[in-house]
């Protein structure tokens, strides 16, 4: 067990424990805030993987946007203080077998695959991931044309949101 | 050092909890956190495979980025759609949402 | 290398040595040593931070023409241990329907988004933290984990000032990052990294003078984001009963008062690092980092009195004017500048550093003045219209 190895599994079960609280908890709030170290969570797995600028990004847009406007949207959907009623409906047992009937089959799916032992490959020597993303994301060559309709994405979405959002008085 | 299945497997357990809790909670901003926790399952599936197979190349990781960007796009208009439904139903539970018109 | 230019490598090498010498792994000795030497970080901004307190009260006296703390101690340097010591043996107090666990953890988290910021300052050229490529963007993460506990603080105090207070300070923090990500990317450009060190060994000529707009902009957006005076909706005494942590008493209340004081004393750091030099003067911090400790230890303390000076001669700004500020204003001439910093850069790129600095500066100031003009055509607008209002409403008056 190498210490990679220890940290590795020490995250995974911190952000599956978070996750499987996000789902099972009763308070909404309480919900969001698991979400929040779920997320976190995620982001040192990207710094695992090497992935430094996606886990910088993670925590930049996920914890302090998405999960800020969670916790928003909680507090401004509820009557009272109080979550209120059951949180799971009526047929939840039956997600519970989804759910596992679904991960058995991804694993069941990728034990017969041959690439699931392979360790990590090696990274060139003087290679720059970050200046390489900046490269690929603006290089004609590259990826710049889903970079571009993803930014005329968000500006619709913005657009839809303030607009479905607005309280015409 | 840590082989590839590790990821892959834990990628697959954090979304399946995401579909359990798109498919069984009442409330849809509870219905919402489970869709963002399959999101950033898939994002780390990614993320593990540029990693593991080819660094070089930056598919994996654009990939990536523009599923942040998607990701933020509809939690912003899925949050903003529940606030207006309330609004209008003063109710967020999911199973009472069932009358187009009333 | 010997004590003079790299007293902590040779600490921790020392160190690392005597615990393999006892048996301990390699590995875990390295740990045990990075681990000491984060506390000992920690110790000492701590420290920094009980006499950030006596700065505050005494420049704040000055400004308001009284003397301060001179009692306690010479020139009341005993008064902030005093004042630790009160608020130690204060009682602890949880409210009653308050949420327990969230409430306990907000100002832990708090604190925790100030001291995170440490990591990647460059002390000296070869001691910091982590020379994270990204350092840059770090900055804004460890601002993100300073607005959840904010909401976190004023929603677990079951109490609807405080949850007011709460979501109007978030509301501006998280306007305010937008236009102080596009200035942190004008650094960037002229560094061609987004670390700290390699902005500040790439500051031949300081950034203040390749952008001034930038420093002014990145300034203001930085007040904001600490949620100073004139942007302190969170804690605005005479309108929200000290808002956000109007629950908190005792040592809670101290984190969150000191987190703030140390938090305004690293922007005024960053503020040194990304536009004045950082550690660097002339070549001084070649020499030893006990030379450059105390060269940035200054820089952020002239920054600090800067944001102290702000704060204590403008009134705060009302809630919607202040987002009116940002969303109209700032955002836009943050975009505008970052636009024709990377223009310019494109344009001035094989240019002699001179030219590209003069360069620079000219198109700082072409956009500084459009936007005056700007400013000024729409005032005369705003004043013109005010007065034919006015003439009307005396001309009824007068019938």
């Amino acid at each position: 067990m190498t210490s990679a190895q220890i940290i590795f599994i020490i995250v995974a079960f911190f952000t599956l424990g978070s996750g499987v609280m996000v789902v099972g908890t009763g308070n909404l709030i309480h919900a969001a805030l698991w979400l929040v170290s779920t997320l976190f969570g995620v982001a040192v797995m990207y710094a695992l993987l090497n992935a430094n600028f996606l886990a910088v990004i993670q925590v930049v847009v996920y914890i302090g946007a998405i999960a800020i406007l969670f916790i928003f949207a909680v507090m401004l959907t509820r009557k009272e203080i109080r979550d209120q009623g059951p949180q799971l409906n009526k047929g939840w047992w039956l997600s519970a077998l989804l759910a596992v009937l679904v991960f058995s089959g991804l694993a069941a799916m990728l034990w017969g695959w041959e690439g699931m032992s392979r360790t990590a490959a090696e990274f060139p020597s003087g290679f720059d991931s970050m200046s390489e993303l900046g490269t690929a994301l603006i290089s004609p060559n590259a990826y710049v044309l889903p970079f571009e309709v993803a930014s005329v994405l968000l500006l619709a979405a913005l657009i839809g949101a303030v607009y479905i959002a607005f309280n015409r008085k | 050092m840590v082989p590839l299945s590790w990821y892959l497997i834990f990628s697959a357990a954090l979304f399946s909890v995401g579909l359990f809790g798109v498919l069984a909670r009442r409330n849809a901003v509870a219905i919402l956190l489970g869709v963002e926790l399959m999101l950033n399952a898939v994002n780390v599936n990614l993320a593990a495979f540029w990693r593991y197979l080819d660094p070089v190349k930056m598919g994996g990781q654009v990939f990536a980025v523009i599923v942040f960007a998607v990701a933020a796009a509809e939690v912003a208009v899925g949050l903003a759609l529940v606030i207006s439904v309330y609004r209008q139903r003063n109710t967020v539970v999911a199973d009472e949402i069932d009358m187009l018109k009333w | 290398m010997n004590f003079w230019t790299d007293p902590l490598k040779l600490a921790a090498d020392w160190l690392v040595g005597l615990l393999v010498g006892w048996g301990v792994a390699q590995g875990i000795a390295v740990g045990i040593a990075a681990f000491l030497g984060i506390l000992l970080l920690i110790a000492l901004l701590m420290v920094v931070d009980v006499l950030l307190v006596w700065v505050e009260r005494k420049v704040v006296a000055r400004f308001q023409d009284r003397l301060g703390p001179n009692r306690l101690g010479p020139w009341g340097l005993i008064q902030p241990f005093a004042d630790i010591i009160k608020l130690l043996i204060k009682e602890d107090i949880t409210p009653a329907n308050a949420d327990r666990v969230v409430y306990n953890l907000a100002p832990i988290l708090s604190m925790m988004s100030v001291l995170i910021l440490w990591a990647v300052v460059p002390l000296a050229p070869s001691m910091l933290g982590v020379d994270l490529n990204i350092g840059v963007l770090y900055l804004i993460a460890a601002g993100a984990i300073g607005t959840l506990s904010i909401i976190m603080a004023g929603w677990s105090s079951n109490n609807k000032y405080a949850l007011l207070g709460a979501f109007r300070q978030v509301a501006v923090l998280v306007s305010f990052e937008i236009p102080m990500v596009a200035v942190l990317l004008i650094p960037t450009i002229f560094a061609g990294s987004m670390g700290m060190n390699a902005i500040i060994q790439a500051q031949d000529i300081w950034y203040v003078v390749l952008s001034p707009l930038g420093a002014i902009i990145f300034i203001i957006a930085a007040i904001a984001e600490l949620g100073r005076a004139p942007f302190d909706m969170g804690e605005a005494e005479s309108e929200l009963v000290s808002g956000y942590n109007v629950e908190y008493s005792g040592m809670k209340f101290g984190m969150f008062y000191a987190g703030e004081l140390l938090h305004a004393f690293t922007f005024g750091g960053f503020w040194g690092i990304l536009f004045f030099g950082g550690y660097r003067f002339f070549g001084l911090e070649q020499i030893s980092p006990f030379l450059s400790i105390p060269i940035l230890l200054t820089k952020a303390m002239i920054g600090y009195w800067i944001i102290m000076w702000v704060k204590y001669t403008m009134m705060r700004i009302r809630i919607d004017h202040m987002l009116a500020f940002n969303w109209k204003f700032l955002t836009p001439l943050a975009f505008v500048l970052l636009m024709v910093t990377a223009l310019m850069n494109a344009l001035l790129q094989r240019a002699s550093p001179w030219l590209y600095a003069a360069g620079m500066l000219l198109s700082n100031i072409v956009v500084g003045w459009v936007i005056l003009e700007i400013m000024r055509r729409f005032s005369r607008g705003e004043r013109a219209r005010v007065e034919d209002a006015y003439q009307a409403r005396m001309e009824t008056a007068r019938h």
